[in-house]
């Protein structure tokens, strides 16, 4: 599905990425975990188009997607939930919706809203409301909500436990996999709640200062003595 | 109050002092030219009334902040009792000053009133907020003044000259609402689109000898082009810069207007430009050879207020149809995508807009419709120069739509009565008129910080008793 080689991703001339090698099979849920600054929101957004990759390429379902602008990538069946949910604030959840729905067929604009609602039965409660007025947790499933509207096939989320309660942060990661078996939507995770992403993905890969230190199942990462110790002894229950 | 009192008249004395001191010497003395130098003459009389309106009017400030409605009240109306008295002050200004400070301390007053009815008031029974069903009562009622007004003895001159020229400003703000209000991008050379709507028609018609019908939509065309040529160097800059570069190019146009003389006939403008006509019927006393006059094809005796009237009811039509065409656009892909653009430019790339088409319409449609904008304002003044297109222009529609509440329509309409018809009305003030205008734009924006309507309708209503599928599902 998506094939990630050798990409160095700089930041005028600060380089973030060096040489990321990173693979996610159709129907997978890969997760990327590490500590702040390590890099991992910087790939999530490379692999969207902004910033670019200055060397390495990226490939979607064997097409080089390195060079073409986001809006392009996206028209290829990539959906992007970004850091920090990034909601329209002034526009009601409904509409919120429609936008995500902007590039699809409208045909199916009616049925995907259902099952939206569906999944997230707070933001049909709420489909009125502006999107500003939302709490944290309803405002990440309402990001989730809208990227799903575009009908993608690979999904990309950047961090979306993040600022949430416990008990949000759990609904959150259940509605993920339930998106990855039911919608068969393949999942690129970008998290700093290593235990939570690690349970839940079939694959993670661990980056360290803009370098893939470790990869393997979930289970075996989550069994690690290195992750235990540097991610989640003291941190997650 | 014993003790609080003090503090009051202390207060108030103190500001009474500061502004003594501060006007001293700007209203204490007056210069007169007497042919061969300066000399001067002293206005204290006029500097202690306006120091002892300054204090009670402090102290009736501090009054109200601190709940004591009633003497606020009492001090309020006695000093607006004293401006508007025909006792003898020394100018209209005083009269003005004095009324005005007492205006300023009743409102102050009851503010805290009016904003607990407000929020009580806020919500119907029905629960549709207030101010919605306000707003949209109050288009279909201005609507109907709007269309019935010239025909109402109302309609002299004076009045239908101004309404037109108000109804000038809607239509430009409602034009420069697509690209501030719903996408968001600062445009302060609006005035540019304006000017190349106005030069299309006066060329082609004083050169070519064609009808202000047939040059509309060109006039359009041509602004939208100019959009475009203004829009793509811009696309990559936002906020501020966006809104230095489009000054600039607001300027570059009617630098070149007065330069380009050849074009432009430069400074001197281009004059003797026709109206418009109402199948093929001119709006003039004699109609030139082949063709006849409006009030020949009525058979009615002509009036120079005919001419008006059409004039109104065009810009009131072309008005209309920019409110029209944005409503009807802001619930297709491209007016949402506007919106969006507005609200957040990363997630709009994120969920696959294209900005640069995004923003690239939004200038070109807020040009058209100042295009059209105009070449309906050459048609009407038959003359038109460089002059009329100042940045002071932008600066006014630009003005128009953040006081109206970016993005809200009825908010352009009120912010334009506002905004040009007052300081028409307000003529008698002479020169202080722009101080009232100053004074009027600084209390908006305290009191209104979002501007008149900050309310923004959303695209989709949705029913919940006839529409919620989600809900039934779970019932059935």
């Amino acid at each position: 599905m998506l094939e990630v080689r050798e990409v160095a991703t700089f930041y005028g001339a600060i380089q973030a990425l060096h040489g990321v090698d990173l693979d996610v099979a159709a129907g997978e849920i890969v997760t990327l975990i590490g500590a702040n600054g390590a890099g991992k929101s910087t790939l999530l957004m490379t692999i969207c188009g902004s910033p670019r990759a200055r060397t390495g390429s990226i490939r979607l379902e064997g097409q080089d997607i390195t060079h073409l602008p986001t809006h392009e990538i996206v028209l290829r069946g990539v959906a992007q939930v970004p850091e920090g949910r990034r909601i329209f604030p002034r526009m009601s959840v409904y509409e919120n919706l429609q936008m995500g729905a902007i590039v699809a067929d409208p045909a199916h604009f009616q049925k995907d809203i259902e099952r939206v609602f569906e999944m997230f039965p707070r933001l049909a409660e709420r489909r009125e409301q502006r999107g500003g007025t939302l709490s944290g947790g309803e405002q990440q499933m309402l990001a989730i909500g809208r990227a799903l509207m575009s009908r993608p096939r690979l999904l990309l989320l950047d961090e979306p436990s993040l600022g949430l309660a416990p008990l949000i942060v759990r609904q959150i990661f259940e509605a993920i996999g339930r998106i990855a078996r039911e919608e068969k939507v393949t999942i690129f995770l970008v998290e700093q709640n290593a235990y939570h992403a690690l349970r839940l993905a079939d694959r993670g890969y661990v980056l360290v200062n803009g370098r893939v230190r470790l990869s393997g199942t979930g289970r075996e990462l989550l069994a690690n003595p290195e992750i235990r110790s540097a991610y989640l002894e003291g941190g997650h229950e | 109050m014993g003790p609080r009192l003090q503090h009051y008249l202390k207060d108030a004395g103190l500001t009474a002092l500061v502004a003594a001191g501060l006007a001293f010497f700007i209203v204490g003395f007056r210069t007169y030219d007497i042919g061969k130098g300066l000399t001067f003459d002293y206005q204290f009389v006029d500097l202690g009334i306006a120091v002892v309106a300054i204090f009670f009017g402090r102290l009736g400030l501090s009054l109200a902040a601190d709940g004591h409605d009633w003497p606020a009240l009492v001090l309020g109306a006695a000093l607006g009792a004293v401006g508007a008295s025909p006792i003898k002050l020394p100018s209209t200004f005083l009269h003005w000053f004095v009324g005005l400070a007492g205006l300023l301390v009743v409102l102050r007053t009851i503010w805290p009133w009016a904003n607990r009815g407000l929020a009580a008031a806020r919500h119907s029974p029905r629960g549709v907020p207030v101010g919605q069903a306000i707003a949209k009562w109050l288009g279909a009622g201005l609507l109907a003044v709007a269309v019935v007004m010239p025909m109402t003895p109302l309609a002299d001159q004076k009045t239908m000259d101004l309404a037109v020229l108000i109804l000038t400003y809607v239509m430009l703000g409602w034009g420069l609402n697509i690209v501030v209000g719903l996408a968001g991008l600062l445009d302060l050379g609006y005035v540019a689109f304006y000017a190349v709507g106005a030069y299309s028609y006066a060329l082609l018609s004083t050169q070519f000898g064609m009808s202000f019908w047939s040059v509309l939509p060109l006039a359009g065309m041509m602004a939208a082009s100019f959009g475009l040529l203004l829009g793509f160097p811009v696309l990559r800059l936002r906020g501020d810069y966006l809104a230095i570069v489009t000054l600039g190019f607001g300027e570059i146009i009617r630098l070149v207007l007065l330069n380009w003389v050849d074009l432009s006939n430069g400074p001197a403008g281009i004059g003797s430009i026709p109206g418009p006509t109402l199948f093929g019927a001119v709006f003039a006393e004699t109609a030139p050879e082949g063709s006849q006059t409006f009030a020949e094809m009525m058979g009615i005796p002509f009036s120079g207020n005919q001419r008006l009237i059409f004039l109104y009811y065009i810009i009131l039509a072309l008005a209309l149809v920019t409110n029209f065409f944005t409503q009807r656009i802001r619930r297709l892909p491209v007016g949402r995508a506007w919106e969006a653009l507005r609200e957040d430019e990363t997630a709009c790339k994120a969920l696959g807009i294209n900005p640069t088409n995004t923003k690239l319409t939004a200038f070109a449609v807020g040009a058209m419709f100042a295009g059209f904008a105009g070449s309906f304002f050459a048609a009407k003044q038959r003359f038109i120069s460089p002059e009329s297109f100042t940045f002071i222009e932008s600066a006014i529609i630009l003005a128009i739509v953040v006081l109206g509440g970016m993005g809200s329509q009825i908010g352009v309409v009120l912010a334009a009565v506002l905004l040009i018809g007052l300081p028409e009305w307000f003529r008698d003030l002479g020169a202080y008129r722009m101080v009232a205008f100053g004074l009027a734009m600084v209390l908006i924006m305290v009191f209104r910080p979002r501007g008149l309507i900050a309310h923004r309708e959303p695209s989709v209503r949705l029913h919940p008793a006839r529409r919620a599928p989600v809900h039934r599902k779970g019932l059935a």
